[in-house]
C-alpha cells in the first residue's frame, strides 16, 4: 500500500505542478467568467462601437397613405427604423442602389383588392433583419386595412387573433414540470459536456503518461519495485484525483461567476440557467456517472497506453476508445429533445454509453430507481472486468518494446504477462 | 547473500532467448556479464528481478526467489535512461528512493550526498531532460545505489560517460562491493569487466559460451602470446610443436602458443641462438577471448 501512495502522489503532484496544467486551469476559469458576463459585455461593446444607430429606409409610396402608417406601425412595435419618403423617381433610386449610394428602398402600393404590394430592392440580401421587420409591419397594416374594409371593430379583430390556451399537464407525482424539464435539459447538457471532456482529456493523459514511462524505461524500475497492477491503479486514481480537483475548481469558479454576474439577477437568461429547481439527485447522479465513466475509460486508456512504446503512437492507439466516447455523446445529444426514444433505453445499459446516456435519461425522465441502479451495477462489473483484464495486458505490455501500434498486440502482451 | 542461477532457460514461443544459463555470484563480489546486443542480457536481468518467469531452471538470491518484498534490497539500473525526462533531479531521486523503501528524510539526504559525491550538486533542481547524457547516467546510477541495496544489477552502467566519470563511477561501485554488496553487471567494454570482475560470463544468442573466474577463463582459453625480442632473426622457430601462429617483425616475433610449456621451449630454443633482449608471456585479453568465442559461434 505504501508504494501505491507514493506512485499516486507522484502522478498527481508532477502533473499538478506543471506550467501547462496551471495555465490551462487559469484560461478555463477566465473563460467561465467571460461566459457568465457575456450578455453585459456584448451590450457594452455594442454601445462602444455605436451599433445601436437607427436604421433608415427609403420608401417609394404609390398609394400615398402606406408610408405614414408604416412609420406608426414600426414605432408601435418598438423598431428603431425610420421611414423616409424618397424624392427621386424609381430609376434614380435603382441607380443609387446599384452604385451603393443607398443600401435599399421599398416600393409600396395597394392593388385593386386593397392588398399591399411591396418590393424591397437592395444590392445585397445579407441583412435579413430590416426586410423581415418591414414585412411584419406591413402584414399588420394589411390586417387593419382589410378589417376596415370588412367593417370589423378592433375588438372583433382581436378575437380573431386571440391565442388559444394550451397547457401541458403531467399527472405523475414525481414527473418534472415543463419548467423543470427545460432547466434539467440545460443542466444535463452542461454536465454531459463536462463528463465528455473530462473522460477524453484525462484518459488520454493516462495513456500518454504510461507510454512516457515506458519509452523512458522508468517503467522497468517502477515495476521491479511495485506490481504492475498496483502501478496501473495508482496511476488511474492519481490522474483521476487531479481531474476532480480541476473540475471542482471550475465548478467553484462557475458558481462565483454566476453569483457576481448579471445572471445572478432576475432576467430571462438567469431563469434559463436557474439553479433553484435543481434536483439534488441529478447532481448526485452526475458525480456517480462522472466517476464511473472516468474509471471505465481510464482503465481502458492505461491498458492501451501500455501497448505502445513511443508516445507518438498513443493517439493512434486510443483512437477507437475516443470514438466510443464520441458515439456516446452523439447518442446522448440526439436524445436531449426526446429522452424517451427506444434506442436511448438500450444504449443507457451499454457500459461505454451509460455515463452519458443513462445520465441524460435519469436527469430528464422519471425513471424507476432500478434502471439507474442496474446500469451502475453493469458499469461497476465492467470496470472490475476491465481492471482484471487490463492488469493482465499491462503486466506484459509494459515490458514489450518495438513497433506496436495495433490491437493485435493485446494477445502478445497477455502472453508476455504470463511468462 | 549469494545470487544463484541454475540451468535457467527462457523461451518466447519458438525463440530461445536464454539457454541453460548457470551462474553464481558470491556476496561481496562482482560478476561481469558480457554479450553483444540481443545476446539475452536484459532478459536475464528481468528474470532475476522477477519481471519475467523462467521457462526452466531456478533463480535464487540468498536461497529465496526475488519478489516485491525483497525489492528494497535490490538496485537496478536499466539500459539507457530510466528516468522521467520532465521531473526535476531531486524530486525524481526522492520518488525512486521512496519506492525502494526509504523514508522521505533519508531519501533527501542520500540524494544530496550522492549528488555531491558525483560532483553534480548544481543539477539538483534541473529537469532531467536538460542534462547531458553522461550526467543523466550519473543520476540514474544514484537512483540505483541510494537505498544501499544488497544486490545491484547494472545494465551497461558506463555507457555514455567520459573517462573521468567512468573512474568516478567505478570507484563508487567498487566501494559498494567492498561494503559487501553483490553486484552483477553487463557491458560491451571488456576492459571494465577485466578490471572489476572476479567472475564473468560471455553469452551469445542466449548461449553461455564462457563462464567462471577471470583467471580460469583466461587459462582455459588455451592460447597465450609469447613475445621475444632479439638482435637475430627468429625464423624457423614457428615449426616447433605447440606453436599455433607467429608474427615476425624487425625486432623479433610474437608466437601464439598452446600453453606455458611451449613458451619455455621457445625461450630455450631462442637462447641457444644467442642473447635475447626481451621475453614475455602475455595473457590473452578478454577482448581476444570474446572475439574468438563469439567469432567461432558466428562461423
Amino acid at each position: 500500500m505504501r508504494e501505491f501512495w507514493i506512485i499516486f502522489k507522484q502522478s498527481f503532484m508532477t502533473k499538478a505542478k506543471t506550467k501547462s496544467f496551471f495555465i490551462t486551469t487559469l484560461i478555463m476559469v477566465a473563460g467561465i467568467f467571460l461566459f457568465a458576463n457575456l450578455p453585459s459585455i456584448i451590450d457594452k461593446a455594442g454601445k462602444l462601437i455605436g451599433d445601436s444607430k437607427e436604421d433608415k429606409v427609403l420608401v417609394l409610396d404609390q398609394s400615398g397613405m402606406l408610408a405614414e402608417r408604416l412609420q406608426q406601425q414600426l414605432k408601435q412595435s418598438d423598431e428603431e427604423i425610420k421611414v423616409e419618403l424618397a424624392d427621386e423617381p424609381k430609376e434614380q433610386l435603382l441607380k443609387q442602389v446599384k452604385e451603393e449610394d443607398i443600401e435599399a428602398f421599398i416600393e409600396l402600393d395597394l392593388d385593386a383588392t386593397q392588398t399591399i404590394q411591396a418590393t424591397y430592392t437592395t444590392a445585397s440580401l445579407v441583412d435579413n433583419y430590416l426586410p423581415s421587420a418591414l414585412q411584419d409591419a406591413l402584414q399588420s397594416i394589411q390586417t387593419e386595412v382589410k378589417a376596415e374594409q370588412l367593417s370589423l371593430s378592433g375588438e372583433q379583430v382581436a378575437t380573431l387573433f386571440a391565442p388559444i390556451q394550451f397547457e401541458k399537464q403531467n399527472i405523475s407525482d414525481s414527473a418534472k414540470s415543463e419548467d423543470e424539464l427545460n432547466q434539467a435539459r440545460v443542466l444535463v447538457y452542461v454536465l454531459m459536456f463536462v463528463i465528455y471532456f473530462a473522460v477524453i482529456i484525462y484518459s488520454s493523459m493516462i495513456a500518454t503518461e504510461v507510454a512516457t514511462e515506458k519509452s523512458s524505461r522508468v517503467m522497468e524500475i517502477l515495476i521491479s519495485s511495485v506490481s504492475p497492477v498496483k502501478h496501473m491503479f495508482a496511476k488511474v486514481l492519481g490522474i483521476g484525483s487531479l481531474g476532480i480537483v480541476q473540475i471542482v475548481v471550475y465548478g467553484l469558479a462557475g458558481f462565483i461567476a454566476y453569483k457576481l454576474s448579471s445572471m445572478g439577477e432576475e432576467n430571462e437568461l438567469s431563469a434559463f440557467f436557474s439553479l433553484e429547481n435543481l434536483q439534488v439527485s441529478t447532481l448526485v447522479y452526475a458525480v456517480i456517472f462522472f466517476l464511473l465513466g472516468y474509471f471505465l475509460y481510464a482503465t481502458l486508456a492505461a491498458l492501451l497506453g501500455s501497448l505502445v512504446s513511443r508516445t507518438e503512437d498513443v493517439q493512434q492507439m486510443i483512437m477507437p476508445m475516443s470514438l466510443l466516447v464520441v458515439a456516446a455523446f452523439i447518442i446522448a445529444a440526439t436524445g436531449l429533445g426526446n429522452p424517451e426514444l427506444g434506442y436511448l433505453k438500450i444504449a443507457s445499459f451499454i457500459p461505454f454509453f451509460t455515463p452519458l446516456v443513462m445520465f441524460l435519461r435519469v436527469g430528464m425522465l422519471d425513471l424507476p430507481l432500478w434502471e439507474p441502479l442496474l446500469s451502475i451495477a453493469i458499469m461497476v462489473a465492467t470496470i472490475i472486468m476491465l481492471g482484471w483484464f487490463g492488469a493482465k495486458v499491462y503486466r506484459g505490455g509494459v515490458l514489450m518494446y518495438g513497433p506496436s501500434r495495433s490491437l493485435k498486440d493485446l494477445k502478445k502482451a497477455i502472453q508476455l504477462g504470463k511468462e | 547473500m549469494a545470487l544463484q542461477l541454475e540451468q535457467v532457460t527462457k523461451r518466447f514461443g519458438d525463440f530461445t532467448a536464454v539457454d541453460q544459463l548457470s551462474l553464481m555470484v558470491e556476496e561481496g563480489t562482482m560478476y561481469g556479464f558480457l554479450g553483444a546486443n540481443g545476446a539475452g542480457k536484459t532478459t536475464t536481468f528481468r528474470m532475476i528481478l522477477g519481471l519475467l518467469n523462467t521457462t526452466e531452471g531456478s533463480i535464487a538470491w540468498n536461497g529465496r526467489t526475488i519478489s516485491y518484498e525483497t525489492s528494497p534490497q535490490i538496485g537496478y539500473l536499466p539500459e539507457e535512461r530510466g528516468l522521467y525526462p520532465k521531473m526535476k533531479v531531486l524530486e525524481q531521486l526522492m520518488f525512486l528512493g521512496q519506492l525502494r523503501g526509504m523514508d522521505k528524510v533519508s531519501a533527501k539526504s542520500a540524494s544530496f550526498q550522492w549528488l555531491e559525491r558525483f560532483e553534480v550538486p548544481h543539477y539538483t533542481n534541473k529537469k532531467v531532460e536538460e542534462l547531458s547524457k553522461g550526467n543523466q547516467q550519473k543520476i540514474q546510477v544514484i537512483a540505483s545505489l541510494m537505498h544501499n541495496p544488497k544486490l545491484l544489477i547494472l545494465d551497461e552502467p558506463f555507457s555514455g560517460l567520459d573517462p573521468v566519470n567512468v573512474e568516478m563511477l567505478k570507484k563508487a561501485i567498487v566501494d559498494f562491493r567492498n561494503n559487501g554488496a553483490t553486484i552483477l553487471f553487463s557491458s560491451h567494454r571488456m576492459d571494465h569487466v577485466e578490471e572489476l570482475c572476479e567472475q564473468l560470463s560471455i553469452i551469445h544468442h542466449g548461449q553461455q559460451l564462457v563462464s567462471g573466474k577471470l583467471r580460469d577463463v583466461k587459462r582455459s582459453f588455451g592460447k597465450q602470446n609469447v613475445r621475444i625480442r632479439s638482435d637475430f632473426p627468429l625464423e624457423g622457430m614457428e615449426s616447433m610443436d605447440g606453436v599455433i601462429t607467429s608474427h615476425h617483425s624487425l625486432e623479433g616475433a610474437v608466437f601464439q602458443v598452446e600453453d606455458e610449456k611451449v613458451a619455455n621451449d621457445l625461450l630455450q630454443a631462442a637462447l641457444l641462438k644467442g642473447p635475447i633482449r626481451h621475453f614475455e608471456i602475455e595473457e590473452p585479453s578478454l577482448q581476444d577471448i570474446f572475439i574468438a568465442k563469439v567469432g567461432e559461434e558466428h562461423a
